[in-house]
């Protein structure tokens, strides 16, 4: 069936198989390979995306169900001439990753957890991302990235479509 | 892994959803959040010819006060219900469950009616509404039906709702503050419990120590009769019938239902 989703600000249109999982979509269809598809159950986060605001888990989401939403992935978050969004810019800086698998969905869930809660301590930063699971065991650096994110202020707990549609 | 071909419906009423329920018969599944049922279709335990998802149906999504309870509609997503002010205030023991559920992306997706009609006698919310009783509300093609909570959850995935109809609310008496306590071990912070205690007025509900989830019986009787929180918790195994699985034996789960009841009702009477 036919779909029509914007995907990092752009709006495509796709036939896709509505048993098409929403991370095979952005990775097979759309060419975006940062969103991981880790453990397929639901349990990791590595494919974490964001839609119409919210933090999801995309191996656990159909494409068709997302019709006429608005879709981020890792790709969708620096500007146009590379600029990092706060987040990415705040994981460089401490060094929030190790082999870099989990990263991407990190990210997007990190993204999640400063949306709800602006000035989280470590304690709620640890429960926001209970759903994303890095096998190097590299939490503390993750931990104190989203610390730093925080205080590059709100644009750190959003995405770049979401501004440009309230805007 | 990826779930067997389905025909896929998008509704946004509930008059749609039970058209689409009558036309594509018994092998039909409800999609709302997804978070219980694709994993099950990717393993193809459950292979539904169609999916008709309601997650569209906004007029399902409220959290109200209605006379003496609080309504919840089911589209009601278990992020929306844990940050809802009336829920908050009206009946805390269920924005506080809703926030024990899964991580917050499942929170994003999940929703209460999906908890409720898929059954799982290890899911957090039905057990939280087993303690604080009231209704399901069901729609199908003769109309509305209330089904008290003491008789929805039948078994595992097994529930009074039949096969042409959808949950469309939840509603619970209002406790307000009153006391409560939810109790749940786990191996992972907020994973599905291995086995969990909700408290509230005197009444105990376990999950994952049968089929379905239960209410501790002997618990609830020893407490009216006036037996102290201690004597009355040591009873909150009597009656159930836990399996044995690579997480804990049987035995192991009788007493983490008897040290999370204690637990559980310490923490309403505080």
């Amino acid at each position: 069936m036919k779909v029509s989703i914007t995907v990092n600000g752009e709006q495509r249109t796709d036939e896709v198989e509505p048993r098409l999982l929403l991370a095979h979509y952005l990775r097979e269809t759309c060419g975006l390979r940062a969103t991981n598809v880790g453990c397929d159950t639901t349990s990791c986060g590595a494919c974490t995306v964001v839609v119409d605001g919210l933090s999801v888990k995309s191996c656990t989401v159909l494409a068709v169900a997302t019709d006429g939403s608005q879709v981020t992935t890792l790709e969708g978050l620096a500007g146009p001439d590379g600029e990092l969004h706060p987040m990415q810019a705040a994981f460089r800086a401490e060094h929030g990753l190790q082999c870099g698998f989990c990263t991407p969905g990190m990210v997007m869930a990190a993204i999640g957890v400063l949306a709800d809660n602006p000035d989280p301590t470590d304690r709620e930063v640890r429960e926001g991302l209970e759903g994303n699971l890095c096998r190097c065991t590299g939490y503390h650096n993750i931990v104190r990235a989203v610390r730093t994110a925080a205080q590059a202020g709100p644009a750190a707990g959003q995405v770049p479509q979401a501004q440009e549609v309230e805007a | 892994m990826i779930p067997a071909p389905f025909d896929y419906v998008k509704v946004t009423s509930v008059e749609e959803a039970l058209e689409a329920l009558a036309e594509h018969g018994e092998d039909a599944k409800l999609l709302a959040g997804g978070h219980s049922l694709l994993p099950i279709m990717k393993l193809r335990l459950a292979v539904p010819t169609a999916l008709i998802d309601i997650s569209g149906i906004s007029e399902l999504s409220y959290v109200r006060v209605e006379g003496d309870e609080v309504a919840i509609g089911a589209t009601t997503r278990h992020h929306e219900l844990e940050r809802s002010a009336v829920a908050l205030a009206e009946v805390p023991l269920l924005p506080h469950v809703a926030g024990r559920v899964g991580d917050p992306q499942v929170r994003h997706r999940g929703t209460l009616g999906g908890t409720v009609a898929h059954s799982d006698p290890a899911s957090d919310l039905p057990t939280a509404l087993l303690a604080l009783g009231g209704t399901v509300v069901v729609q199908g093609p003769a109309g509305r039906r209330e089904i008290p909570v003491t008789e929805f959850w039948l078994g595992f995935f097994e529930t009074a709702l039949s096969p042409d109809e959808l949950v469309v609310e939840i509603r619970v008496p209002r406790t307000g503050a009153a006391g409560w306590g939810y109790e749940k071990f786990t191996r992972r912070e907020n994973d599905w419990p291995i086995v969990a205690a909700a408290a509230v007025q005197g009444r105990v509900a376990l999950a994952n120590m049968a089929g379905a989830v239960v209410r501790a019986s002997a618990t609830e009787a020893a407490l009216a009769g006036g037996a102290s929180i201690a004597d009355a918790a040591a009873l909150a195994d009597e009656g159930t019938s836990p399996n044995s699985d690579m997480h804990a034996d049987a035995d192991y789960r009788r007493h983490l239902a008897r040290l999370l009841t204690r637990r559980a009702l310490e923490k309403a009477a505080a």
